[in-house]
């Protein structure tokens, strides 16, 4: 953004003569002013989000709370590097610099801090902030408690009981049973700082100017319509300073806005343009950058008992009827036909010997084996959202997969729901009233599958079951019981991943739900924006971006 | 005059107190509740249970609508469940914005209504008349979003003439009497202003020609009277009814039109109560609708006034 402010020149024979001192004087403010301004590249983000995250340390607004406000705005002692775009994201070292299980007592984790790093305000970070933070979330005696943040990130760190310091510089994480999987619930939790908020013990005067380590500091911010930040020239990892001067976040729920407002120059980059403006974008030389990550639109199927889901004829018939590339064209090539849980390619996928594909001659074969033909199809009703965060295009997509499954012995229908009332909905588990009483069997929430507990415990767990967890369907096998708890105490990284890729390959084999697509995480960027790597995240780094003048 | 005031006054308040019932109930009726955009899916009971004893959602409907109307009185509105703010305080700053863009659109939307409605009418049944009445009909007919963003296409995107969002080009939210303030109201003002002007435009045209027709009209030519002098009686005699259509308009035109400012991302009421809804952001909900009542209320009360100053038939 180039703003040059034009200076009338100076008469100085004339009525309006000056010194050669003010000469100089206008003249050095003039280059300096002008300096400024052309030095000054502001990055201008349009995000989907209908009003600003909270910016007080735990956002809402989902992953996009965690992506614009969380990991720019703050730290947590484990990061993810969203450096690179061939690979998934991997959890690195953040505000800690190493961390290892207790050798003598697998419910005690050592995490070494990093020194040197300061907050926002100036204030240093150590082992007590960590200390002071966990209160903050957890224990609700402490003056610095508060509700939402701690409603905000408990689901992120269920295994964490207690935080202690063991010198300025080390802390000691204890779990209330043994969890391998504490690293990754830490990379959810960020760290505030408690010398600001100390100033006026108001999370609301914090809220006003906040202050975590992050790469970006907090200028300012409008409600429901932008906030401001710039780089934090001291931040502790040098390679992650951010190159532009400025980034303006704005909350644009509308699709089409966002799409006119980069094609009209307001923004320069904006999240997930709807499909049919791709081309247009194009035409108008805006680079779409996308790229697979951990994300899935399924339908979680109900297992309670007389649920015609518990057949795993009728399970696979539905997998193998689905034209996921047909699905894909619709979609203007922004996904990625899903050939189970994760997406292809994914460290957890493994090797599943039920293959998922566009197979209705086969579909059909096994409906009519379960005792359903063309004249007697298999009623079955979805919940599905008119829209919501990462649905993608819900309406359509869904009205797709019903023409496809009811050429092959099924009768599908929708209820339709508004996100709100359908994330309300998949709360209750299938066998509450409202589903039994609407007839539901299937719910189409979109899932993110970042970390091992959103992957597959939260849904695959007989003790996750809704509102525990996400697994709506009460889908209770021990295989997946054991696995999981094997998973979740094994402790080298290998090791686990190997446990993973068996509980991926074991639900797809047995087709535990109906898988249909993965999103691309679209976004638009102007021309002149450079230097974005998109990661195989649902976080994503502004950092490295330049704009070209 | 007084006692018709003051007559009207007593009969708001019934029909406000009404509305913060219904408003109440409606919220409560609709699927969804507070916590779920707020909240992970799978957030802990105990810790539902604190957010709600913090918001007052843990007692009894009656008991919180009572709570809230008492609070409601001093205009205490209680605390926006999504981002923690006095409510008051985000709406106060909305209803400016929605007040600059509903002026912006009533002064278009009324000028151009009158003046086509006033040639329709004054040329009833000939071709002027038929095509501004088609012009009327369009305009109530149109989806004022799909126009807006067919504005958007045409005046941002391909003649890139004027901004295609926001209040300012930063992002702000300040209003001053600058260009660009003005540029950016441009198209959201044309965008509002086509309805309220193809109802005025139906409105006078149906009492100018009605008008025209009665034997008043007649007496006046027979008088002598120039054709000016005749239009300003008659203006005069439509002036009542066409003044409460336009009343009702400004009224809804207030209250922020929720799709032209979620299209324009104009941070008035409308998109306030559009974020609200979705988020099922109650004390919003409820302080927001309250307050564009009460304005409705107000805006009624005072076309009722003002017909009775212009028409003292009506006070009877």
């Amino acid at each position: 953004m180039r703003r040059i402010k034009s200076t009338r020149a100076i008469n100085a024979t004339g009525k309006g003569r000056a010194s050669i001192g003010q000469l100089l004087a206008v003249a050095g403010v003039t280059a300096g002013l002008t300096t400024s301004a052309v030095a000054e590249s502001v990055l201008r983000v349009g995000m989907t989000a209908a009003d600003i995250p909270v910016n007080i340390g735990q956002p809402d607004q989902g992953f996009e709370g965690f992506r614009f406000m969380g990991y720019m705005l703050y730290d947590a002692l484990v990061l993810w590097d969203l450096s690179k775009d061939k690979e998934s994201a991997k959890l690195v070292p953040g505000l800690a610099e190493s961390w290892e299980i207790d050798p003598k007592n697998d419910k005690r984790w050592i995490f070494k801090l990093r020194k040197g790093v300061t907050f926002h305000d100036g204030s240093p970070f150590t082992a007590d902030d960590v200390v002071w933070n966990f209160a903050k979330v957890k224990d609700d005696k402490a003056p610095q408690y508060e509700a939402k943040q701690a409603a905000l990130v408990a689901v992120r760190i269920p295994a964490l009981s207690a935080v202690n310091k063991i010198d300025d510089y080390t802390v000691e994480i204890l779990t209330s049973k043994p969890s391998a999987y504490v690293p990754y619930q830490v990379s959810f939790w960020f760290m505030s700082s408690q010398e600001h908020w100390q100033k006026t013990k108001s999370w609301a005067e914090f809220a006003k100017s906040p202050s975590g380590t992050g790469p970006w500091k907090f200028v300012s911010q409008t409600q429901r319509a932008k906030v401001e930040m710039v780089p934090n020239k001291a931040y502790w990892n040098k390679a992650r300073i951010p190159k532009v001067d400025r980034v303006i976040l704005r909350p644009i729920p509308e699709a089409s806005a966002r799409v006119a407002a980069l094609l009209s120059g307001q923004v320069d980059f904006i999240e997930a343009p709807p499909p049919d403006s791709i081309d247009r974008l194009k035409s108008a030389g805006m680079k779409i950058i996308t790229n697979a990550y951990p994300h899935n639109w399924a339908v979680t199927l109900s297992r309670i008992p007389g649920s015609p889901w518990n057949d795993i004829r009728v399970r696979k018939a539905a997998n193998l009827c689905i034209d996921r590339e047909g699905l894909n064209k619709l979609l203007g090539g922004l996904s990625i036909p899903a050939k189970g849980h994760m997406p292809p390619g994914d460290a957890w996928f493994g090797k599943p010997t039920f293959e998922i594909g566009y197979k209705p001659d086969e579909a059909r074969k096994l409906m009519t084996e379960a005792g359903f033909t063309a004249a007697k199809p298999l009623p079955i009703k979805w919940a599905i959202s008119t829209s919501g965060s990462g649905q993608m295009q819900p309406l359509p997509m869904f009205e797709f997969v019903q023409a496809n499954l009811n050429e092959c012995h099924f009768k599908l229908e929708a209820e339709v729901m508004e996100w709100n009332a359908l994330t309300a909905f998949s709360r209750k588990p299938a066998d509450d009233k409202e589903a039994v009483a609407k007839g539901v069997d299937g719910i189409i929430v979109s899932r993110a599958l970042q970390d091992p507990y959103s992957a597959f415990e939260r849904v695959f767990h007989s003790a996750r079951i809704s509102p525990a967890g996400s697994n709506w369907g009460k889908l209770k096998l021990p295989v997946y019981d054991e696995l999981l708890a094997k998973a979740s105490l094994t402790f080298d990284k290998e090791l686990q991943d190997e446990v993973l890729r068996k509980v991926h390959e074991t639900a797809v084999d047995n087709a535990e739900w109906v898988w249909v697509t993965h999103d691309v995480n679209p976004r638009a960027l102007s021309p002149k924006v450079e230097g974005f790597v998109q990661a195989k995240s649902w976080f994503q780094d502004l950092t490295p971006i330049t704009l070209k003048k | 005059m007084l006692s018709y005031i003051l007559q009207r006054l007593v009969y708001a308040i019934p029909i406000a107190l009404g509305v913060t019932i219904v408003c109440f109930s409606l919220v409560y009726i609709g699927p969804g509740d507070p916590l779920s955009s707020i909240l992970p899916e799978d957030a802990p009971q105990a810790v539902i249970d604190k957010i709600k004893a913090e918001y007052g959602l843990d007692k009894p409907i009656v008991m919180q609508y009572w709570l809230w109307l008492s609070k409601a009185l001093v205009a205490d509105f209680g605390k926006s469940i999504v981002t923690g703010n006095a409510v008051l305080s985000e709406l106060l700053p909305a209803l400016k914005n929605s007040l600059i863009l509903a002026v912006g659109g009533a002064a278009v939307g009324f000028i151009v209504g009158a003046v086509l409605g006033g040639l329709a009418g004054y040329f009833h049944g000939r071709p002027a008349d038929r095509m501004f009445t088609a012009l009327a009909i369009t305009g109530v007919s149109v989806p004022h979003y799909w126009l807006a963003i067919v504005l958007v296409i045409i005046f941002s995107v391909e003649l890139a003439l004027l901004p295609a969002l926001g209040m300012t080009g930063s992002g702000d939210t300040s209003f001053s009497f600058s260009l660009e303030n003005f540029r950016h109201m441009v198209l959201p003002v044309v965008a509002l202003s086509v309805i309220p002007a193809g109802i005025v435009t139906r409105t006078v045209r149906s009492a100018i020609a009605e008008l025209l027709n009665m034997e008043f009209v007649e007496a006046l030519r027979s008088k002598g009277l120039t054709e000016a002098r005749i239009l300003r009686h008659v203006a005069k005699n439509a002036a009542p009814q066409v003044l409460a259509v336009m009343g009702l308009q400004l009224g809804y035109l207030l209250g922020g039109s929720i799709l032209i400012e979620t299209v324009f991302a104009w941070p008035g009421t409308g998109l306030l109560l559009n974020n609200a809804i979705f988020a099922r952001d109650i004390p919003v909900l409820q302080g927001t609708i309250l307050m564009l009542a009460l304005i409705f209320v107000i805006l009624n009360l005072a076309v009722d006034i003002a017909q009775a100053v212009l028409d003292p038939r009506i006070k009877r």
